[in-house]
Order: structure tokens, then C-alpha cells, then sequence
């Protein structure tokens, strides 16, 4: 009894808490809808007096070629490295080939290397096949330093699927592929939607690959931000509209499949 | 003889993968290594051998490296603490079974959708170091709520400014520490702590003798992914910071150094050296990891 009545005081940090964490969106999104004659610093806490859409228009005008830069790059990218690592976990969990067991965690590692170790020779060789500088070779980097972790969710999904299923239909005389499309894909829709909106959280959040790889008119949303930031040439509160803009697309994801979400942050630490 | 040939097509069908990440990952690391041992400065490649020249001057002749060193181990310490002890500490009060519980954990998690420039941008206006009469920010809130020994110079203090980029990464990244943590409790069976309870121990000892031990594995987990994390953070602190040398990371420093200042061996030791040292961690983790699951 004594204790069921002490767990209640535990809302007190809980709330506490929320506040600490929506306190930066709060200061984004009131900021956003200020006027030009209250947007002193001084003011920052405060709600706004009239609900102003200007500086999203704003925002989104200057933003709107990245954002669209951002989004061309991330759903193929998406899409692409999701379909491969459905593939390759499907073999490294029910058609082992020798090496098989080697070849994953060499794999896996891939997904949490520095990318700065590679990032020369990655300039250099999209240099070499002339895709330095555009959107594809974005997509393309994305898609490949994508694969360990889509493998990975998909391996782990497909390695708890049980073998007898893989065994019976084997003796009905399916092949592997006709396995893979009639009976495993069909049931890892889950799975696939856990790792598509990973792989587009991950690529929309991009900055390091999309700052080196691209040019000023293919800069994706992270890097126009960072770009507009800190500065005095940009207004703050046109900041602050802009950086609601470009967390607004994986927010909304988060908002409506957070479930999946949380899925695929888990697989990242291989607690999946 | 039909079940060999499903197994070459199986082969063929991941052999695109494995040629990537065997490209893209380990070739480029061996020619990343080549550059290091290179003496290449400038725009054209230049793979003289000079040994390990670029890393003997990055640790005798290299002040900037120096601060690089001493930030990220500030930055880490800070993070990894500050992130493990709110993760448990929301973790705790989120197991009890509350009402509202998943809204809570829901909202302490958001941050890890967000982009670290977003984080940023939004970070380094809260963050703002201005006092009297410009005082704004989370200065001017404490100030208003009256807790003005709250009041701080955030990344412009001298010498500590680096800890306090820790601030945004934990926000960031405590909800992701804390899911971690409450899959850890929901392992722990009841049983185990209504057996103390009988045995008359009180919910600190439950605590200290039980649950804690039992966490320690989710601990050791979360250091070595938080670690790994803030050993290669890159964008958040340019998003903070811009790019200060008081506030330099090695991630920033290989950037800068490879392609505005063009030293291009220089710039593949450092960022090999950063590889060595998250390696160092991720690869006894993967290791482990994947031991134990097979067992």
C-alpha cells in the first residue's frame, strides 16, 4: 500500500523531465511563429502574440531545393539498402555457405567505423566515376554503408523464423527464391517497415557524407541548415523555422511509427 | 547435387553486398592507411612512403591534435556518465507500471529522431554565453525562475567549454540509453524481487543487491555503443560550435585538415586513429555479442 502511494511522487521528476526534453522544440516552434518586432533574444520564452507563418514560408522558400535534395536521396537510398539487406539476411540465416559465419560480424563492423577513415579514397573514387558532387553517388554511399544494419535486423528476423518451415517447403519442391518471395517475404513486412524508416532517419539526419560528397545546389537540408545557422545573416527566428522544417519529416515518422522506430534503435546496438 | 546449386545462387545473391562492404569498407580503409603512411600534401596525389611520420607529428608536433585529445576525453567522460545516469534513472521511474508510462518514454526518446544539426542550431541559441544586459537563452530562464547560480558561460567557458557540448548529445541520446535499461528490468523476473521483499529487504536494498548487478551487462553495452558514439561525433558539435579550436574533435580536425588545408597525410592518420580507437571497443563488443547469441 505504502508503496503504491510513494510510486505517485514519481511524477513529479517524470514531469519534470519532460520538460527538459521538449524544452528545445518549445524555444523551435514559438520562435517560428514570431513576428519581426518581438523576436529580441530577451523574448525567446515567451508564447507568441499572434500565430505568424511568415518565417516557415520564409524557411521553406530558402530550404524547400535541399529538402527536396534530401528527400530524393533518402527514399531510393531507403528503399534500395532495405531490398539487399532483406536479401543477404535471408541467406546468412537459412542458406549458410561456408564463411558464412566470418563474412557477417565482417560485415557488421562495417556499421560502426569512423567514417572518416574512409572518407579520401571515397572522394577519390567518386571523383574516378564521375559521380562527385550529384545526388546519385549520395544515394549510392548511402545504400552501401547501409547494408550492415539492414542486414542484421533482417538476419536476426529471418534466423527466428523456424527452419522446418524452410525444410517443408524444400521438400514440396520450392526453390530458394520461390522460399524467399512466397513464404519469408510476406512475413517481414514488420521488418521491412522497421528498416526503411531507419535507413531514412539515418540518411535524412546525414550530414558528414552529404557535406563532403555533394555540391552547394545538391546540399541536402542538413547542411543548407548548418550552413544558415549561428550567424547574423539569417534572422534567428528564420533559424528556428528552418530547423523545425528539417526535423519535421523524421518527427512526423517517429510521431505515427515510433514502435518501429524504437525496433530499429534497438537492432543498432545488436540488442535487437 | 540440386541443393549445391541453390547454395552457389544464395552465394551470388549476397556477392554484390559482400563486394561493396569489402570495397567500401575494408578497401578503403587499407588505402586510407596507404595515404597515412604517405607524404601527401596538396591537390595531386602524392604516395611517397614516409612511414609513420604523419602519426609520430600528430603526437609530438601538433598542438591542435593535442586539445582534439584532451576534448574528446572531457566530451566522453561527460556524455557516457550524464547519459547512463539519466537512462537508469528514467528507466527506474518508468518501470513502475504508471499510467502515462509509454507518453513518457515516447517523449524522452524523440530527440533520437532528430539530426544532430537540428540539435544543434536549436542547442546553440539555448546555450548562449551573453550576460547583463544580453542575457538570453537558458541563462535568462534560469535568471527568471531565480536560479542564477544555474547561470553559465557554456562553450565559452575556459577550458571546460568542450563539457558542455555533452549537454545536447544528452539529451540526445539518454532516451536511447534508457530503452536499454528498461528492456533490461522487464528481464529481471518479479518473482526474484517479491522473494526479497518477503525476505523483509527494503526497495533500496532490492535496488543495490538485485536489480544492479543484474543491469550490469546493460551497462557495459550502452558504454561501449555510447562510447563508439562520442568518439566519432562530428556534426553536433559543428552544429554547436561551428569550427573553434577550443572546441575541436578529430572528426573535425581530419575534416579540416584533408580538404580545406589539403594535408592529406595528416588528415588519414588522424582519421585512422580514430578507426583504431573505436575498433578497440566495437570489436571484443561484436565478438561477444555474436558468441553469445550462437550458443
Amino acid at each position: 500500500m505504502n508503496r503504491s502511494r510513494a510510486r505517485y511522487w514519481s511524477y513529479i521528476p517524470l514531469v519534470l523531465l519532460a520538460i527538459f526534453y521538449l524544452l528545445p522544440l518549445y524555444v523551435m516552434l514559438v520562435t517560428g511563429f514570431k513576428g519581426g518586432d518581438e523576436i529580441s533574444l530577451k523574448q525567446m520564452w515567451f508564447l507568441p502574440k499572434a500565430f505568424n507563418f511568415d518565417n516557415y514560408i520564409l524557411a521553406y522558400q530558402k530550404l524547400s531545393p535541399n529538402l527536396w535534395n534530401s528527400l530524393n536521396v533518402v527514399i531510393p537510398a531507403a528503399i534500395l539498402s532495405s531490398i539487399l539487406g532483406s536479401l543477404n539476411g535471408y541467406v546468412l540465416a537459412k542458406w549458410k555457405f561456408k564463411g558464412a559465419n566470418v563474412i557477417f560480424p565482417l560485415i557488421l563492423f562495417g556499421m560502426f567505423i569512423p567514417y572518416q577513415s574512409v572518407l579520401i579514397p571515397l572522394v577519390q573514387f567518386m571523383h574516378n566515376i564521375g559521380l562527385y558532387g550529384g545526388l546519385p553517388g549520395l544515394v549510392l554511399v548511402h545504400i552501401i554503408y547501409g547494408i550492415p544494419i539492414t542486414t542484421l535486423t533482417f538476419r536476426n528476423y529471418y534466423a527466428s523464423i523456424p527452419n522446418e518451415l524452410v525444410e517443408a517447403a524444400k521438400i514440396d519442391g520450392a526453390g530458394m527464391m520461390r522460399i524467399y518471395t512466397n513464404i519469408l517475404l510476406p512475413i517481414s513486412i514488420p521488418s521491412f517497415v522497421v528498416v526503411l524508416i531507419w535507413q531514412f532517419t539515418q540518411a535524412w539526419n546525414d550530414f558528414l557524407f552529404s557535406v563532403v560528397l555533394t555540391s552547394p545546389k545538391n546540399w541536402t537540408v542538413t547542411v543548407a541548415l548548418n550552413n544558415i545557422s549561428g550567424g547574423q545573416i539569417v534572422p534567428w527566428n528564420l533559424q528556428m523555422a528552418g530547423a523545425l522544417l528539417a526535423a519535421l519529416p523524421t518527427l512526423i515518422v517517429y510521431i505515427f511509427l515510433g514502435r518501429y522506430f524504437l525496433r530499429g534503435m534497438m537492432a543498432g546496438s545488436l540488442k535487437g | 547435387m540440386r541443393n549445391r546449386k541453390e547454395k552457389w545462387l544464395a552465394f551470388l545473391l549476397v556477392s554484390p553486398s559482400i563486394l561493396a562492404v569489402a570495397v567500401f569498407v575494408y578497401g578503403f580503409i587499407a588505402w586510407s592507411i596507404r595515404v597515412s603512411f604517405s607524404a601527401w600534401k596538396g591537390m595531386i596525389p602524392d604516395y611517397t612512403f614516409v612511414g609513420l611520420k604523419n602519426y609520430i607529428d600528430l603526437f609530438t608536433n601538433n598542438q591542435r591534435f593535442q586539445i582534439d585529445i584532451r576534448n574528446t576525453l572531457m566530451f566522453t567522460t561527460i556524455f557516457v556518465l550524464g547519459t547512463l545516469i539519466l537512462g537508469l534513472l528514467t528507466a527506474l521511474l518508468l518501470d513502475q507500471g504508471l499510467k502515462g508510462e509509454g507518453f513518457f518514454r515516447s517523449l524522452y526518446i524523440f530527440p533520437m529522431a532528430i539530426s544532430y544539426i537540428v540539435t544543434g542550431v536549436v542547442w546553440r541559441w539555448l546555450m548562449n554565453p551573453a550576460q547583463g544586459s544580453r542575457i538570453s537563452g537558458l541563462n535568462l530562464l534560469f535568471h527568471t525562475l531565480h536560479l542564477d547560480f544555474l547561470n553559465s558561460s557554456y562553450t565559452a567557458t575556459p577550458y571546460w567549454g568542450m563539457a558542455f557540448i555533452a549537454l545536447p548529445a544528452i539529451w540526445q541520446l539518454s532516451g536511447y540509453t534508457m530503452a536499454m535499461y528498461l528492456a533490461g528490468l522487464r528481464a529481471i523476473p518479479d518473482e526474484l524481487r517479491e522473494a526479497a521483499r518477503v525476505d523483509g529487504a527494503s526497495e533500496f536494498e532490492i535496488f543495490r543487491f538485485i536489480v544492479m548487478p543484474l543491469l550490469r551487462p546493460v551497462t557495459l553495452s550502452a558504454m561501449i555503443i555510447l562510447g563508439h558514439m562520442s568518439l566519432k561525433t562530428f556534426d553536433l558539435v559543428v552544429a554547436v560550435a561551428g569550427k573553434q579550436l577550443p572546441l575541436d574533435m578529430p572528426s573535425i580536425n581530419m575534416w579540416q585538415t584533408t580538404f580545406d588545408a589539403h594535408l592529406y597525410g595528416s588528415g588519414a592518420a588522424i582519421s585512422i586513429l580514430l578507426l583504431i580507437s573505436t575498433a578497440v571497443l566495437i570489436i571484443p563488443y561484436l565478438f561477444f555479442s555474436l558468441r553469445k547469441e550462437s550458443q
